[in-house]
């Protein structure tokens, strides 16, 4: 089993001639949260787009460098096939208002039109409530609509749906930052239960999350990756100033 | 290693590409479509336009069996319906949209009157006209023959009134709206310096909605210039100038659906170069009010942010 | 000397408000006189004969519309056939598309196109479809309605897109479901109340619509169901028998009308239900 999920090299990111992202170079192992952390508009976000390339959606959008999921350069594959390897989970939930729950978390196979056996379908929708933490909740009313969870099930019902295409990889965009402080607790502890088996790349502006529950960090600002490395020793012992500064708040 | 800056466009692949070709073409049809609709008329009218050219709208005979055409007499007819429509129509447009932006905008009177607009836009033409043959007509007579005027029945007045009745809600409702879009802090501003609401509406509200409740009339003047099965039946098909507005006459539309589906050759023409006159007046009087309106919701949307 | 002045103004104040009123009941009475015609003299015509039997010749008594009532149905599902695949795709690419200028040429198209009179679109189905085929038809018929509904269809279908967020189209997206598929199944749905209305109401629209069936429909006596023949529809026979000289003909349009303008309504509530029941909530 290969041990590098994601190597991201010498990768720019650009919106029309603005460069956001600045030769940003970056692995990421398997079964490892790693947190990116930075101010605003610092193109963190813009990293994890660039992973399953919703980036280029924007009109304008460019990229240079190179990334890599596993053994594919992720550039040079379609972009839905590569979107159905990467999971990505969004900064305010999002199930869709039209599926159930059980659909909801299937939508990944049943818009992509696979099909497959009832049986199977039950197995992925039980699996990937659990792994999401959601079964116990909801395993009554699968077939009520997703929008009548509240927020922190709703953002849990993305995770599921996310997590049942096996992704090699999760991205998670600031995904507890609309949540309140209970929910958000509750899909921290979730973080840790889940790296097991997926990995997870999170985005957040929230040093304390990232302190608590990544493994290795990232510091971006202005577009540089500044700094990168285990959590606990960055935390503590930060190599670069700038990082230094960021942590005890200097700048936000 | 340098892969070269790539653009979105290697985002799609062939399925979603014919997706957007669909798409586009719908679109493209329907621009397609216009362009269609306005060279069919031109090039059909073309016999006509080329015997009468630009006299056309100044002939005041128009007669198939010596084949001169002259358009005079409908022009003039569609004019003096839909000025007439107008000013007996604003009156009342003008009052439900104060009424309705202003004094009632919410509750069970709001909703019963806005209710009841909407039904009286709903109501097809030619129900229009079979009541107006009943109920107006006998009316109109009545109204002559105390004035000692022939009794048609029929005729400019006639079709006025019907007309007014039938645009009502279509500058009511636009009015209605531009009126709820005048800031609130303004008039608070107002009444603050004491003025009664009947001041305020007309000294602050009406002038700030001013370019609206125009837009939303010239919307009207288009409704009622193109309308036809009311004024059809109310206005007595007479192709002679009318001479007052007790004479019966014919609009440009109403003589195309009198005369139209048993014309030939340069009769059918002729109808067309009407039609073709109708279609380019009601549509730069159309795109004029709705760009109007649109500029409006704009700068209101802007002001609200 | 301020006590008259401020007495004058209040007096104008209410006399302003009692004449805005008064004008706006005042242009309510023509609804209810033309709805207290309708239902006085048409519901006493509507019986089973008159729904079900086709008319009589001249002369003769009794009769009924069931002719009218076929062709208008006929015309409703051509014209929507025509219009409502075409004008969903157009709504769906304006509300993809917002700038550009195609986006903006067909925005134009679209309001010079609502705005066209109804008689000129009549004779344009007849230049295109009657002449050529040297029959008037249900066909052009249907064509000329369906021109007249694409208008309402495209912007209604626009704006309703426009209010779905964005996020729903990201999530479908970052699942890895192709644009077309995200667009078919995720955002079609989400907007299908607000799509659906916009149907019901063109179609509303062009139910009681007679100028442009007058040189392409053409009406017809008997009943029809091809669609290369001329059909009948209900506003047309009520334009027949309004303009005839025969009270009993008249009194027929009545009752035709009642059934136009029940069908009419009818709609419109089925459209208001819709729009309330089904609405999506994100």
């Amino acid at each position: 089993m290969e041990d590098t999920v994601l190597k991201v090299e010498k990768f720019s990111a650009f919106f029309g001639d603005n460069k956001v992202l600045k030769d940003v170079d970056l692995t990421v192992r398997r079964n490892v949260v790693a947190a990116l952390m930075g101010p605003s508009g610092c193109g963190k976000t813009t990293l994890i787009r660039c992973v399953n390339r919703m980036h280029e959606l924007i009109p304008g959008a460019t990229v240079t460098g190179k990334m890599t999921l596993i053994d594919e350069d992720i550039y040079a594959m379609q972009p839905i096939v590569l979107r159905r390897k990467v999971g990505m989970v969004f900064q305010k939930p999002n199930p869709f208002p039209t599926m159930s729950i059980y659909e909801n978390v299937i939508a990944g196979y049943k818009l992509n039109g696979i099909r497959m056996a009832k049986s199977e379908l039950d197995t992925v929708v039980e699996r990937s409530l659990k792994r999401s933490a959601l079964w116990d909740e909801v395993k009554d009313t699968l077939h009520r609509k997703g929008t009548f969870l509240s927020g922190g099930q709703q953002q849990r019902l993305c995770i599921a749906r996310a997590l049942a295409m096996n992704p090699e990889i999760l991205l998670l965009d600031e995904p507890t930052s609309a949540l309140d402080p209970k929910s958000t607790s509750q899909i921290e502890e979730l973080f840790v239960e889940l790296k097991r088996n997926v990995t997870m790349l999170l985005v957040t502006h929230n040093i304390a999350q990232a302190a608590r529950v990544s493994d290795v960090t990232a510091f971006i600002y202005l577009g540089e990756l500044v700094e990168f490395g285990p959590t606990e020793k960055m935390f503590t012992v930060p190599k670069d100033k700038r990082t230094e500064e960021y942590l005890t708040g200097k700048f936000g | 290693m340098d892969t070269g800056k790539q653009r979105a466009s290697s985002s799609t692949d062939d399925s979603e590409k014919r997706f957007n070709v669909i798409l586009a073409g719908s679109g493209l049809l329907i621009v397609l479509l216009l362009l269609a609709i306005f060279a069919t008329l031109l090039v059909t009218a073309l016999p006509a336009i080329r015997q009468f050219g630009v006299f056309f709208f100044i002939g005041r005979v128009w007669d198939a069996t010596t084949e001169t055409f002259g358009a005079l007499p409908f022009l003039a007819g569609t004019l003096l319906t839909s000025f007439l429509a107008l000013l007996i129509s604003i009156p009342f447009s003008i009052a439900i949209s104060i009424f309705l932006g202003e004094y009632f905008r919410t509750g069970a009177v709001s909703t019963f009157l806005r209710s009841a607009v909407e039904v009286l836009a709903g109501i097809p033409s030619v129900i229009y006209g079979l009541w107006g043959l009943f109920f107006l007509m006998p009316a109109v007579r009545f109204i002559e023959m105390k004035l000692g005027v022939a009794p048609h029945g029929v005729g400019i007045l006639t079709s006025s009134l019907i007309l007014a009745i039938m645009i009502i809600p279509f500058s009511a409702s636009i009015g209605r709206e531009v009126i709820t879009l005048v800031p609130g802090d303004l008039k608070e501003a107002a009444y603050s310096l004491g003025a009664t609401r009947f001041e305020v509406i007309r000294n602050i509200v009406i002038p700030y909605a001013r370019s609206g409740i125009i837009a939303g009339i010239l919307l009207a003047l288009g409704r009622a210039i193109g309308e036809t099965m009311a004024v059809t039946m109310l206005i007595g098909n007479s192709n002679f100038l009318p001479t007052s507005i007790f004479s019966p006459a014919n609009t440009m539309a109403s003589v195309i659906a009198n005369e139209f589906a048993e014309a030939t050759g340069v009769t059918a023409a002729s109808l067309i170069y009407v039609a073709l006159v109708l279609f380019l007046v009601t549509m730069v009087v159309n795109v004029i009010g709705t760009y109007v309106i649109q500029r409006i919701s704009i700068e209101a949307s802007r002001e609200a942010s | 000397m301020t006590g008259n002045h401020i007495g004058r103004r209040l007096a104008k104040d209410a006399l302003f408000k009692g004449v805005v009123c008064l004008l706006a009941f005042l242009s309510l009475l023509p609804l209810f006189l033309i709805l207290y015609y309708i239902t006085m003299k048409g519901i006493s015509v509507i019986n089973w004969d008159f729904l079900f039997s086709l008319p009589r010749p001249i002369g003769e008594s009794g009769g009924g519309v069931v002719n009218a009532i076929v062709g208008t149905l006929m015309l409703i599902v051509l014209s929507s056939v025509i219009s409502v695949p075409c004008g969903i795709a157009a709504g769906i690419y304006l509300s993809e598309n917002k700038a550009g200028k195609l986006s903006n040429t067909i925005r134009l198209c679209v309001i010079v196109l609502q705005g066209t009179p109804s008689i000129v679109i009549g004779i344009i189905a007849y230049l295109w479809i009657v002449a050529p085929l040297r029959t008037f038809s249900a066909l052009s018929g249907g064509v000329a309605l369906s021109i007249m509904m694409l208008p309402v269809i495209i912007k209604t279908t626009e704006e309703t897109l426009k209010l779905i967020p964005y996020h729903l189209k990201e999530a479908s997206l970052a699942l890895g479901v192709p644009y077309y598929r995200t667009i078919l199944k995720v955002i079609l749905p989400s907007g299908i109340s607000g799509i659906l209305t916009g149907i019901l109401l063109s179609v509303a629209r062009i139910t009681g619509e007679t100028a442009p069936l007058l040189f392409t429909a053409f009406g017809n006596q008997f009943m029809n169901v091809n669609i290369f023949k001329p059909i009948d529809s209900l506003p047309y026979r009520i334009f027949y028998y309004a303009m005839s000289p025969y009270p009993e003909w008249h009194s027929f349009a009545w009752g035709a009308s009642f059934i136009l303008v029940v069908l009419a309504l009818a709609l419109n509530l089925i459209a208001r239900g819709i729009s309330v029941k089904w609405k999506i909530q994100f």
